[in-house]
């Protein structure tokens, strides 16, 4: 049996996620935010338009994603010798070497999380797009921030910048398209972060509670408006 | 803490756990509640613990090593610094300079700091002790730079027999320190920051 807290029917009071200091959010207008005034931790900040925007740009992200995964992203030419490669196929090259371990953490922080981070995000604001978003909303939210703590597409960025220079000193090297795609996809991740609310989210998400109620009293169990 | 309340980590929701239990389940988002994360302190010392020895052989064994017809050599992490440093390319060299060497280094330097502290109740420079945990947690991804670096540098020099270029011993244990700070400053818990201070005002009042 799951136990579940009490809620304590005032969504606006919340304690501080970095000092435990209890505190009431203030209505926010637009593009204000909120600070804990003991430990200056951003509590919120609301977004203008949020779900449209975010919907509008995570599209966006996940076109740029597969071009970005599925063209070459690098190339050299040297005494008459192409190679090519693509961001998963750097991995591949590491699994071959026998380093199977890095392998993996480099196809899941560059490949795998990416993917997570944009798809979870596109089904968060289609779901929440609905007048009442059901729980799952509620569930992909919950894990989305650990795929983007993990999704490390800036930092492969200047990886692969640094290693282009010091291959170049040895050949000719020919950026390719998904170099620029992924140039372009690290500023929409940065521009979804920035325009997505998930307090928007959470205020209107159907709650764990009320579905777990609702599988163990019967289905055939009136909704009370909310 | 002190009112009995919990606040969830994932959605915010402020609630209570039903009377005699320390633990229930957030009933908006489902999420597992603790009034502070589970064995916080042993879990960041372990993580901290082995990534500073991983970060030995990170940083002694090679983490390149470039095969020509001439024959091979093998290059560290200081080394490929060294190597590319020049004229032109010297704020790359510093980009891994920092990411690679100072900054996990920084870090696992600054979660000792803050694990000693906690440890020993401080209640001095709250602010600033929480300042450098975001720090640690914001920076601490760039540390990956140098793996993507050696990825994709051994992905395209594979040009046998003129030239190859193969990940060395010391990468598995370079991208170990960075995963293992990661976890540290995952399961240090800021809020332990400020308990002593909490309590040693419920003493005095």
């Amino acid at each position: 049996m799951v136990r579940y807290n009490q809620p304590l029917g005032d969504a606006s009071l919340i304690a501080c996620p970095d000092c435990d200091l209890v505190q009431r959010l203030p209505e926010l207008a637009p593009g204000a935010s909120a600070r804990c005034p003991r430990c200056d931790k951003e509590l919120w900040r609301r977004r203008e338009d949020s779900l449209n925007r975010t919907l509008a740009l995570t599209t966006a992200a996940a076109l740029l994603y597969v071009v970005a995964n599925f063209v070459p992203m690098l190339g050299l030419t040297v005494a008459g010798r192409e190679a090519f490669t693509t961001v998963a196929g750097g991995a591949q090259e590491l699994w071959q070497d026998g380093h199977q371990l890095v392998a993996g953490l480099v196809l899941f922080t560059a490949v795998v999380a990416p993917a997570l981070q944009i798809g979870l995000m596109l089904a968060i604001v289609l779901g929440a797009h609905r007048k009442r978003p059901p729980k799952w909303v509620g569930q992909m939210l919950r894990h989305h921030p650990t795929a983007s703590t993990w999704s490390m597409l800036e930092v492969m960025m200047i990886g692969v910048l640094v290693a282009l220079i010091k291959i170049a000193d040895y050949a000719t090297v020919i950026p390719g398209l998904a170099l620029f795609a992924l140039g372009a996809l690290i500023f929409l991740l940065a521009a979804i972060q920035a325009s997505f609310d998930p307090r928007e989210v959470w205020d209107r998400v159907e709650w764990a509670e009320t579905e777990a109620r609702r599988a163990t009293s019967g289905e055939t169990m009136a909704e009370a408006p909310s | 803490m002190e009112l009995g309340l919990q606040g969830c980590e994932v959605c915010g929701l402020l609630s209570r756990p039903e009377a005699g239990e320390d633990e229930g389940r957030c009933p908006r988002c489902d999420e597992e509640l603790v009034f502070r994360k589970p064995a916080s302190l042993q879990r960041t010392w372990a993580c901290i613990i082995a990534a500073a020895i991983c970060y030995v052989p990170a940083n002694v064994l090679p983490v390149l090593t470039t095969i020509t017809a001439a024959g091979s050599d093998s290059d560290t992490i200081l080394q490929g610094v060294v190597l590319l440093w020049s004229p032109t390319g010297w704020p790359l060299s510093l980009i891994v300079l920092i990411a690679s060497i100072m900054i996990p280094s920084a870090k696992i330097l600054a979660l000792v700091y803050l694990l000693v502290t906690v440890q020993r109740g401080s209640i001095e420079n709250n602010e600033q002790r929480v300042r450098l945990y975001r720090m640690v947690e914001l920076i601490g991804r760039w540390s990956m730079v140098d793996v993507f670096v050696d990825t994709f540098t051994a992905a395209l020099i594979q040009l046998q027999p003129l030239m190859a270029v193969q990940p060395a011993a010391g990468l598995p244990f370079f991208a170990a320190v960075v995963v293992l700070t990661m976890l540290a400053a995952e399961s240090f818990d800021p809020r332990l920051i400020w308990d002593s201070a909490s309590s040693r005002e419920v003493r005095h009042a």
